[in-house]
């Protein structure tokens, strides 16, 4: 994977329900001016809201840094969740369908992961955790309009 | 970038047409507007005789798993109070990124608009 | 005209590159009759001519920059456009990528043969240095053509494979109230997103309470193919439609048991006017013949 660096991040913070809905409409806009189609925004918009909530939740609070990509052939959106808060001790536990600690679903890591193309969690107890989602536009030609 | 202008803390508008509460959710929900609407509904229930809710989602653009906990519970809430729920309108990329994401919803009964909510509801079947 | 002496302090690149602007006109009558141009150009010779002269110009300048045997030297770049459409139009033609390069490499008989007219000499080491130099310059100029040829291909089966999967998933309106999707051929994740969009926006568009997934046309089911279905199930049923999957074969109904796939919940029906007659039959619509059919039979 490669992609010219030009592009900046966007960094946004994370320490209130109020927050979340910023980070929310900022991925929305951003994803949609790279030209993402509705289906795809909503998947974004929906992983950034579980990856923040789980920021918010379990990192203590942090920031989300969101950058646009272009590997050459399509163009993506890469946000980075970052907090400093306990780590995550089992991740493999904790990217299971249904495991929780946090009174949600637990479906906040792993569906997060099923709504984007590449997903990545460096975690260390006691240091913090980064996770890494990125997706990228694919040529789907839009839904025909209408029934024959 | 700025902080945020915050997004209408509103109140969720609950309505009670005859016997049955209609609840339109509209655009960005918080975390904290989404309990808070839970309980509202659990009282109104309890304290006025509602027999069916119907929650329209037509005008929100996603439902993440939080969102889908608050609306699962208020139908077993209702349930347990002997009121029936119907969630209305959900749009098709929420539906497709609910499917992704793992949530089904599978104790929830559905209907494709507020027409179609009340008319289940009226029906008295399923 | 004929190279003098006092030239010899000129590098190879350089001859080569004033000699292709000087006689530019000489190398592209030529050219324009080598299959390459003449079969693209098929309007008239003029046009073929002009279009040799502008790959001619392009191979001057990237002489003269020095970057014999570089595919991304600036001086391609002009000419870029033009060697993707040949390409291209030989490939349709039925040409192979390596017989394209094969014409591409026949250009340079001709040219050596103007440049080797320059000199006194044609033995002399600065004639064979500067055969040499052409010779890598029509070399890297194989290689864009070659290059281009192949993003041309690559860029050809993208549009084809969206066309088919556009073409590929209708949503028909059976009755009122009822859609289907007869899918046809592998459901990959790319199909299944789409077809789960069409039927998403056509249960909107129609009212749809019930939706139909056909899958007649469907060659094997594996648990991949049974976790798309459920998938768009769950999806028409969060929007307050149900799904029914019909055309089951019977050997596909035995692949399904024997790898243990659980449709769960899914209903299916063996064929689509099963599905059908079970989503009427459900909306309170009853289908009969009529007398007057009746009695025409």
């Amino acid at each position: 994977m490669q992609w010219s660096g030009q592009a900046s991040a966007t960094s946004l913070p994370i320490g209130s329900d109020a927050d979340l809905a910023w980070v929310r409409q900022q991925v929305r806009q951003c994803a949609a001016a790279l030209g993402f189609g509705l289906v795809q925004q909503t998947k974004l918009v929906t992983a950034a809201s579980e990856l923040a909530r789980n920021t918010l939740v379990h990192g203590g609070g942090g920031r989300v840094e969101i950058r646009p990509l272009d590997n050459g052939r399509t163009r993506g959106l890469e946000m980075c969740f970052i907090d400093s808060g306990p780590g995550i001790r089992d991740l493999e536990l904790a990217m299971t369908d249904g495991y929780t600690t946090g009174g949600g679903l637990g479906l906040g890591l792993s569906g997060a992961r099923r709504l984007v193309h590449e997903f990545a969690v460096d975690t260390e107890p006691g240091r913090g955790t980064t996770i890494t989602a990125v997706a990228w536009v694919t040529q789907v030609p839009a839904s025909r309009p209408g029934v024959g | 970038m700025n902080q945020p202008t915050p997004i209408q803390p509103s109140q969720v508008p609950v309505l009670a047409l005859g016997d049955v509460l209609l609840v339109s959710l509209q655009g960005e929900l918080h975390d904290g507007m989404a309990e808070q609407l839970q309980h509202d509904i659990t009282q109104r229930i309890s304290t006025s005789r509602v027999t069916g809710v119907v929650i329209d989602i037509s005008g929100v653009d996603i439902v993440d798993s939080f969102l889908g906990r608050v609306l699962a519970e208020i139908a077993s809430t209702a349930r347990l109070l002997a009121a029936r729920t119907v969630l209305a309108g959900m749009r098709p990329a929420v539906a497709i990124t609910l499917v992704e994401l793992g949530l089904t919803l599978r104790g929830l009964v559905t209907a494709l608009d507020v027409d179609r909510a009340m008319e289940l509801l009226s029906q008295g079947g399923s | 005209m004929t190279v003098s002496e006092q030239d010899a302090a000129e590098s190879a690149p350089q001859v080569v590159s004033s000699f292709l602007e000087r006689r530019k006109e000489q190398v592209a009558q030529r050219w324009a009759d080598a299959p390459l141009f003449r079969t693209v150009f098929t309007v008239s010779r003029d046009e073929a001519v002009e279009a040799c002269k502008a790959v001619l110009e392009a191979l001057s300048e990237v002489a003269v920059s020095g970057r014999l045997e570089d595919i991304a030297a600036p001086g391609f770049g002009t000419v870029r456009d033009q060697l993707g459409r040949m390409a291209a139009t030989r490939a349709r033609g039925g040409s192979t990528p390596a017989q394209i390069a094969g014409e591409v490499a026949g250009l340079r008989g001709p040219a050596v043969d103007l440049l080797l007219e320059e000199f006194a000499d044609p033995a002399a080491p600065q004639a064979q240095e500067c055969v040499l130099a052409l010779t890598l310059l029509l070399g890297t100029l194989r290689l864009v053509v070659m290059e281009t040829a192949l993003d041309a291909n690559a860029e050809l089966i993208e549009r084809q494979r969206q066309q088919l999967l556009e073409v590929a998933t209708p949503v028909i309106k059976l009755w009122e109230g009822t859609v289907a999707v007869p899918l046809i051929g592998t459901l990959d994740s790319a199909r299944s997103q789409i077809v789960m969009e069409s039927l998403l926006e056509a249960i909107v568009d129609q009212r749809a309470r019930y939706a139909i997934l056909d899958i007649t046309g469907v060659p094997t089911v594996d648990s991949l193919v049974a976790q798309h279905l459920m998938k768009t199930v769950a999806a028409a049923r969060l929007m307050g439609a149900e799904c029914i999957v019909s055309g089951i074969r019977p050997a596909i109904a035995q692949t399904i048991v024997q790898l243990g796939i659980d449709l769960g919940s899914v209903l299916t029906r063996a064929s689509l006017s099963d599905a059908l007659a079970y989503a009427l039959g459900k909306q309170g619509i009853e289908v009969s013949r009529t007398d007057a059919g009746a009695s025409a039979r």
